[in-house]
């Protein structure tokens, strides 16, 4: 699991890349973090989920936490570049509900 | 062509993407779309994490997963010797979680379920909880 990020216009965009599971999930949490504390001045957050090769509901868990932490900031986020498999985790967890398709 | 498995692997979380490759592995035989065996290699990974998380609240126990093609159909059977699960109903509900404060999304029974065809839940509180799915894979093309 690897994650990547740019910062532009206001709009902070974060790549995650790899396996997104219950052994890889602590590390991202604390990374994912870290990132959005350091851009709360962001209008909005991109979760770019096209370089994951695995997710599970522990992923869905993360996100929800994501993004949990960045309503009390007002802070919309969303998710781009699900692969078929993510979606379907996505879809069933009603993801889309709470941080659209981007 | 019928095959069947056996693993037996520490409850650590390294050794998920370990057991979601041995399925993989394992079912490739029969050819699955790239859909099925996605749906395969998640509901292992969920039956696996509630096993690591929630049976031996992460301290280091056995898991057992076995494996068996039978024609088109395969058989996971994922078993611990964990805490097991007091109230099946309450566990296979959608969002139904014991561990919120840890951001688990409660999702994992549901996910198997839709994943697979039929998913059954036998357990006994301090003797560990069996999984039992079967999936029939689709003709090959």
């Amino acid at each position: 699991m690897e994650i990547k990020y740019k910062n532009s216009n206001l709009s902070l965009t974060i790549y995650v890349y790899g396996e997104l599971d219950e052994c890889s999930a602590s590390n991202a949490k604390n990374i994912l973090d870290k990132l959005l504390f350091d851009n709360l001045t962001a209008k909005k957050v991109i979760f770019d989920l096209s370089g994951l090769s695995f997710m599970d509901s522990t992923g869905i868990g993360l996100l929800i936490g994501r993004y949990k932490k960045l309503k009390q900031f007002n802070i919309p986020s969303y998710i781009t570049g699900a692969s078929v498999a993510t979606e379907k985790v996505i879809e069933l967890a009603g993801l889309y509900n709470i941080m659209p398709k981007f | 062509m019928n095959n069947k498995m056996k693993l037996v692997f520490s409850s650590k979380s390294e050794n998920e993407s370990f057991a979601r490759n041995v399925i993989s592995c394992f079912v490739l035989s029969l050819n699955p779309s790239l859909a099925e065996l996605s749906e395969i290699k998640t509901a292992v990974s969920e039956a696996v994490t509630n096993a690591i998380v929630h049976a031996y609240n992460h301290d280091i126990g056995e898991i057992v997963m076995e494996a068996e093609i039978i024609d088109r159909t395969l058989h996971i059977n994922i078993f611990d010797s964990g805490k097991g699960i007091e109230n099946i109903d309450k566990a296979l509900q959608p969002f139904y979680t014991t561990n919120a404060e840890e951001e688990r999304s409660g999702m994992g029974f549901t996910i198997m379920q839709s994943f697979m065809d039929k998913v059954v839940v036998e357990s006994n509180v301090g003797l560990g909880t069996k999984v039992y799915m079967t999936k029939l894979l689709k003709q090959d093309a």
